[in-house]
């Protein structure tokens, strides 16, 4: 981990009531009373700070808070003897599935949160809290009571969590009044495959490959977000050239899966000429980076400590052939898309999203800045090597479908900017470090700019050098409800578009 | 879009030739056991996330791209279970998608095929052991095919499915 994030991250000095938590790194970890829980909790409802996870430790809660006003950052912990805690959820919305899914996992129980059914517990587990006291439980399942909806001729339209394309699993349902969608509702958790369970005494080699199968498509992502939350807790300097080719390694994957996005989403309103085209320049980044890295999706390439292996002898030929390519087809697919008016009409002003709430509930990537929030992990807090790099972070406002198509295409072309200097100035030396022997317990946590937004992860190391807690935050949390609120008044048709406007991980989000 | 429709009729494709004819023959020998329905040339596919980390689901999009093109072999995908032959089964098998899993099973027409995708279809790859994840999945469903990977390219993926192709035709 690199100075420059030591440096950005000032401590949220509100909170320091006493001494923080030792061995917490980068960011502060302050052990706090009900009352200065209680406080952030105000705050985060009016606006001043944003919360950037929640999450559950054996006998407390601990929420990750960013104040966009004073650049800084900070984990707050509340000690919960009598196993309960006053809910965020209560008075800021953001919170109320995280708590679910908390309760589900720890038995921990938000006092006053106003939605108390089970999230990722469907039921079907052979226990109850897997990450507490764990007791016996039959797995036969449970019905979920989905909200109610008040009114004349409304119907509902059940979907998944088996879908008729190829996506992951979820379940939707529908309420409809003629084609006017009156609520969205998603049930999620179908994907839960108890990650956090299994990092639990996992050596760092094994949480590192854990956390790369979060979310597939963000592989390289939640192996960095895992990787520099260890660095950070072991205080560990990794070597220039990996930062540089992990960085490589990230806009890669952000473009290629920006191609995969503008294509379906196209698809999805029935203009499949794009969907052809964009598939072809996915399909060249991802055999590029099998060529640079040895992997379509350059799965378990990064660890703890740098990079399994330097970039191959032909890689930097391979992406640059990339690059060529990509800057001579990709305009002429921008045009199409920007010049159909068939396309137009369905994109623009279809699934808008309220830029209050895109603040409120922190929404990173293309959902957040297509509605006005001006977030980029990348930038701040920040990382090495983007303080070397030069981009810029495109920013929209309309909030719709088309907008969150644009803050793909314009992603696009700073990741081809960032490559080409990456590829120019590449540091040389080694690409792996052995990580410092800590002393006694440590904690780390970072925030990564997925594709899709900002990746945080959470990590205890014991003195044995194996994961003693580790909390992996998909920026879906934030992205799933906010769904929910854009979809609400348009038309059944529009769900594809939107859902797939959004492309939201189930799997990053059900862990 | 007129140039850009030009230009596609003036390139030549840019899909590429099917595997190695030995690849497939390999492995359609190894399901003859299991091959004793012939469904004609073509086969209908409905996947199946059982819990995946979509890592499974980004591979097998691509066999629709140009480079791998499934369709020319008479290999689509359908929305329904009730249109398909073949099952492609993605992830370790989550719990909370057993009941779904064997709906869209039972939903499926007879004769049908299962094919297992990826490691984690395999035997619950780096999941295996979780209180969250089936044991097998071949406890759950016959399976006909595993196609190992994490996940598996498209080459992969493509060679299996011709296999399940080759074995049908010499029943």
């Amino acid at each position: 981990m690199t100075d420059t994030v030591i440096a950005i991250a000032k401590p949220l000095s509100r909170f320091g009531p006493g001494q923080p938590v030792p061995g917490h790194r980068p960011w502060p970890r302050w052990l706090v009373d009900s009352q200065h829980w209680n406080l952030a909790a105000a705050q985060l409802a009016v606006g001043e700070l944003s919360l950037l996870g929640l999450w559950g430790d054996v006998d407390s809660v601990h929420m990750a808070l960013h104040d966009p006003r004073e650049v800084s950052f900070a984990v707050l912990s509340l000690p919960c003897p009598e196993r309960c805690y006053p809910s965020i959820g209560l008075r800021h919305p953001a919170a109320l599935r995280l708590e679910r899914a908390l309760f589900d996992m720890y038995g921990l129980v938000p006092e006053g949160l106003p939605d108390t059914r089970p999230w990722l517990d469907h039921g079907r587990w052979p226990v109850t809290h897997p990450l507490a006291a764990a007791t016996h439980n039959d797995g036969g399942g449970r019905r979920y009571a989905f909200l109610a909806n008040e009114g004349h001729s409304l119907h509902q339209i059940p979907v998944g969590p088996v879908h008729a394309g190829i996506i992951e699993p979820g379940h939707f349902r529908i309420t409809a009044s003629g084609e006017i969608v009156v609520r969205l509702e998603a049930r999620l958790g179908y994907a839960h495959k108890g990650v956090e369970r299994l990092l639990l005494g996992a050596d760092l080699a094994r949480a590192s490959q854990l956390a790369g199968r979060v979310s597939g498509d963000s592989t390289v992502a939640y192996a960095l977000a895992f990787a520099h939350a260890v660095e950070s807790a072991c205080t560990a300097r990794v070597p220039p050239r990996a930062q540089w080719l992990r960085a490589l390694m990230a806009e890669l994957e952000r473009i290629g899966n920006h191609f995969g996005d503008i294509g379906a989403i196209c698809n999805d309103a029935g203009f499949g000429l794009m969907q052809a085209h964009c598939a072809v320049l996915r399909e060249r980044v991802l055999r590029a980076a099998a060529s640079a890295f040895g992997h379509r999706q350059m799965r378990d390439c990064v660890v703890p400590g740098g990079l399994v292996a330097d970039i191959d002898a032909g890689g930097g030929g391979a992406v640059q052939a990339l690059i060529d390519e990509v800057r001579l087809h990709f305009p002429a697919l921008i045009e199409l898309y920007d010049s159909t008016a068939s396309l137009q009409d369905r994109m623009v002003g279809t699934g808008i999203l309220d830029g209050g709430l895109a603040r409120s509930f922190a929404a990173g990537g293309y959902v957040g800045r297509a509605s006005g929030r001006d977030f980029d992990a990348r930038r701040v807090p920040g990382y090495a090597p983007y303080d070397r790099l030069h981009f810029t972070v495109p920013v929209r406002q309309n909030g719709d479908v088309n907008d969150r198509v644009w803050i793909r295409i314009e992603e696009v072309e700073q990741s081809l900017r960032l490559i080409e200097q990456i590829l120019a100035e590449l540091p040389a030396g080694p690409v792996r470090m052995a990580l410092p022997v800590c002393a006694g317990i440590v904690e780390g946590i970072a925030l990564v700019e997925g594709f899709r937004g900002d990746v945080l992860a959470w990590v205890r190391v014991g003195a044995d050098g194996r994961v003693a807690r580790c909390h992996l935050r998909d920026p879906s949390w934030f992205h799933w409800p906010l769904l929910e609120a854009a979809f609400d008044g348009n038309i059944v048709a529009d769900f594809p578009l939107c859902n797939k406007s959004f492309n939201c991980s189930y799997s990053g989000h059900d862990l | 879009m007129r140039k850009l429709l030009f230009q596609s009729l003036n390139q030549l494709p840019l899909t590429e030739p099917p595997p190695p004819a030995d690849a497939v023959a390999e492995l359609a020998a190894a399901l003859d056991g299991r091959a004793r329905q012939r469904l004609g040339r073509s086969l209908a596919i409905r996947m199946i996330d059982a819990g995946s980390c979509n890592g499974c689901e980004l591979e097998i999009n691509a066999l629709s791209n140009a480079f791998y093109d499934l369709e020319r072999f008479g290999l689509h995908f359908v929305p329904s279970p009730r249109h398909a032959d073949v099952l492609l089964i993605t992830g370790p098998i989550t719990c909370n998608m057993r009941e779904a899993l064997l709906r869209t099973y039972h939903a499926t027409p007879s004769p049908k095929w299962v094919v297992a995708v990826g490691d984690c279809a395999r035997n619950g790859g780096c999941f295996a052991g979780s209180y969250a994840v089936a044991k097998d999945l071949a406890e759950l469903v016959p399976v006909d095919l595993y196609l190992p990977g994490c996940p598996p390219n498209p080459s992969t993926l493509l060679t299996g499915l011709l296999a399940l192709l080759q074995a049908q035709e010499r029943v």
